[in-house]
């Protein structure tokens, strides 16, 4: 079930997803990527450096958003070209996770290259986290 | 204290050769709760026309992170660490980092900029194999809270 060019028209919307982000995942995403700051796990740390509590990696809510656009596109391997600018800390309470909802519409075709650009709004309880979401795929034909 | 604008431009030495493997990416994988089975699964891989598993677009921070961490560690250029926040990050790709890939970053800083007392920095990252064939061009651009404010 691979997405093909012709599929794709412009305005188009992927299917959005809510994702729960919790302190667990942090910690895994920590492990994982090598980033052991501790804004990402521990609170105190957080608190003296003036954030309201232990936020969550921006890259960590990156590779979550392009899940719409991979998940979608079926072959991770499409994404060609993929920028954010992290705008609002996407922050992680002790207890309860974090829901980073995202969406995604298509804002351009290129018929000779048969690639999309397509604009991601990730938002955390109706607040942008994340401005200038882009992704530029490669489509099948 | 502002930040060293000779620094601008400046290239540093390739990181150590960095091997990429299928655990690895298993393990990146699972931590961004992503199953899709090109992330694990060599037939699933081979069936898309990879040789072998395939990186999450975002596995590339792992391998420039090494590199970027040499410029802003560095003591000459002045950016406070501890105040830094990542301000944006931007992936460009050649292909898709592959399971057996051995791979070298070049970076250069880009740019150096104070914006509403705010130190800017943003860092290049060239990942290439080690015989030399571009897989992504990393851009990370980090901002330094407050840290240009006049005192």
């Amino acid at each position: 079930m691979t997405v093909t060019f012709a599929d794709v028209e412009v305005g188009a919307s992927l299917p959005a997803q809510t994702f729960p982000i919790d302190r667990a995942a942090l910690v895994r995403y920590a492990g994982a990527s090598g980033d052991f700051n501790p804004i990402h796990w521990s609170e105190q740390t957080a608190i003296e450096v003036g954030l309201p509590n232990v936020i969550a990696h921006g890259m960590l809510t990156m590779a979550t958003a392009v899940r719409v656009v991979t998940d979608w596109l079926g072959d991770p391997g499409g994404v060609l070209d993929y920028g954010v600018r992290f705008t609002r800390p996407v922050v992680v309470e002790f207890d309860k996770p974090t829901e980073l909802q995202v969406s995604g519409t298509v804002r351009s075709l290129d018929e000779e290259s048969a690639t999309a650009v397509i604009d991601l709004t990730a938002t955390v309880a109706g607040e942008t986290v994340l401005a200038k979401a882009r992704v530029t795929v490669r489509l099948a034909r | 204290m502002p930040l060293d604008q000779s620094y601008l431009g400046r290239e540093f030495p390739p990181t150590a050769p960095y091997e990429v493997g299928r655990e690895k990416i298993r393990e990146f994988a699972d931590a961004i709760g992503d199953d899709n089975p090109v992330y694990r699964d060599q037939e699933a891989a081979r069936a898309l026309g990879y040789p072998d598993v395939i990186a999450p677009p975002t596995f590339a921070i792992v391998v420039s992170m090494r590199s970027s961490a040499q410029v802003v560690r560095d003591p000459g250029l002045g950016l406070d660490y501890s105040k830094v926040v990542h301000g944006e990050q931007r992936f460009s790709y050649e292909r898709p980092i592959q399971a057996g890939d051995v791979l070298r970053v070049v970076s250069s800083v880009e740019s150096i900029r104070a914006i509403a007392g705010n130190d800017m920095l943003t860092v290049k990252g060239e990942v290439r194999t080690v015989q030399g064939e571009l897989v992504v061009t990393a851009v990370s651009t980090l901002v330094a809270r407050g840290t240009a404010k006049s005192s």
